[in-house]
């Protein structure tokens, strides 16, 4: 056990400090090693954060989707814990994909946000992420709710690719202005190297807050297992008289009540 | 099966002798599409589209108001663990459910529709609407029966039901819509692939929740 987060503390310490390091690189890259694009200008510097992130949105998804299928599989609160962790991340993710592209938006296409199928789709898997948030928060007990939001995580998993696909299909049945067509596999060089720093440096930063994530969420369910086993200790005083501590907690529930 | 039906038909019996929500759920859609019509002004003969929206929001809305009985109902009655100790399974469990919850919402369409082709001078009682109603909402009360058993337990369950449902069936409204304008519109391209699509859709969310629903009602 001790070697055990030994080893994690290690992982996590090392994540964090090449993740800052690429990081930075990455911050430099994009603002000085990268050249200014000829058609979008300087506003075009804000992919080498906004891809990363759009791909962590989904990275953080299909691990909250292997948590949620070893849960209900197995019944392992490991596994609980990962998809709680992934959930908390891809929901910041998802949020920071759909502001920086937002400020890119702005000055590109004249306009803050397109109904397209990409950005439908992000936009569709922030509020099945919120959802997963509410199921957790509303189901009562710990255990039914690890239980019903791993079945929420897991139909959002199959639904992402459809809603996709039909939003798709609705666009292309309705006539849209063109939009520009930027990036792609015709990527100078320094800017695809740019990109691929930053992709991994944020790839490993999201490692790293994982790991950070999952201890955190350990902890916490030891909390719990602790508070519960204090409540549930018996102080009486004789061998009949059997009373319970109290938190004083409850105290005031009961008069809310 | 039979299994299956007679939980449905526990749950029609129920309604039908209460008499109280099938007749809201009626009023509240018929309410729907008249307040609809005056923010979006569906009389005029451009607006097609609008009014095919229209009637698929109304639906939705009845639909939310018929799911968060489904299994709330058990729950505050406590027959519930009643359910759950005769011997059947989940999944019959949710069959009959959700049979019970798309039995009712037909009902209240198929009163619905004809009532919009007269106010609205649409041919909203054509054979390609109702099939398109039927495929639409078999999709919606799948998903719909599995996440009001998700939402039952909490207290939230009337927010809590449209915040998870209403992202997932984002393909099934999207489908039901442009095909029931197309109808509208007095044309015939490009339905059958929506049908299709929809049925696709209905085949993945039945199956999906069909599965899912033996794991949240297990206590």
């Amino acid at each position: 056990m001790q070697s055990t987060r030994q080893g994690t503390g290690r992982w996590t310490a090392l994540t964090g400090i090449i993740s800052v390091v690429m990081l930075l690189i990455a911050t430099y890259m994009a603002f000085v090693y990268a050249p200014t694009d000829a058609a979008q200008g300087n506003a075009q510097r804000i992919f080498y954060v906004h891809v990363p992130m759009a791909w962590l949105a989904y990275l953080a998804y299909v691990v909250l989707f292997i948590g949620s299928v070893g849960y209900l599989w197995k019944r392992n609160q490991t596994f609980d814990r990962l998809a709680r962790s992934a959930a908390e991340l891809g929901f910041l993710f998802t949020t920071l994909v759909l502001i920086t592209g937002a400020i890119w938006g702005r000055p590109i296409w004249g306009t803050w946000w397109q109904w397209e199928a990409r950005l439908t789709t992000t936009l569709i898997l922030w509020f099945i992420y919120l959802g997963y948030f509410m199921v957790r928060s509303y189901a009562g007990e710990p255990e039914r709710a690890a239980r019903f939001a791993a079945v929420l995580a897991i139909i959002g998993a199959i639904d992402i690719p459809i809603i996709h696909m039909s939003v798709r299909w609705w666009r292309t049945l309705h006539p849209e202005p063109i939009v520009i067509n930027t990036g792609g596999p015709n990527l100078p060089d320094s800017m695809l190297l740019t990109l691929l720093v930053s992709f991994i440096g944020f790839t490993i930063f999201y490692a790293h807050l994982m790991l950070q994530k999952m201890q955190v969420e350990m902890a916490r369910d030891r909390l719990a297992e602790r508070e519960a086993d204090f409540l549930m200790r018996p102080v009486g005083r004789s061998k009949n008289e059997t009373t319970y501590p109290t938190t004083g907690r409850e105290v005031t529930g009961a008069s809310e009540d | 099966m039979g299994r299956a039906l007679a939980i449905a038909w526990k749950d029609i019996l129920i309604e039908f002798r209460s008499r109280q929500f099938l007749g809201a759920m009626l009023a509240f859609t018929l309410v729907t599409v008249v307040t609809l019509n005056f923010a979006f002004d569906l009389d005029r003969g451009d607006r097609t589209s609008d009014a095919a929206g229209a009637l698929w929001i109304a639906f939705f809305f009845a639909g939310m108001l018929g799911l968060g009985r489904a299994i709330a109902l058990e729950r505050d009655r406590g027959t519930l663990e009643g359910l759950l100790l005769t011997p059947v399974d989940g999944g019959t469990i949710f069959m009959g459910k959700f049979l019970a919850t798309l039995l009712s919402l037909l009902f209240v369409e198929a009163v619905t529709l004809p009532v919009f082709a007269v106010l609205y001078g649409l041919p909203a009682w054509h054979p390609w609407v109702i099939a398109l109603a039927i495929v639409g909402t078999v999709g919606f009360a799948g998903l719909g029966t599995l996440f009001s058993a998700i939402a039952s337990s909490g207290r939230t369950r009337e927010v809590l039901l449209p915040l998870l449902l209403f992202p997932l069936l984002v393909p099934v409204l999207l489908g039901a819509v442009q095909a029931t304008a197309i109808v509208f519109q007095g044309e015939r391209d490009g339905i059958l692939a929506w049908f299709n699509l929809l049925v696709a859709f209905d085949v993945i969310f039945v199956t999906l929740a069909y599965l899912g629903f033996s794991f949240v009602i297990e206590e």
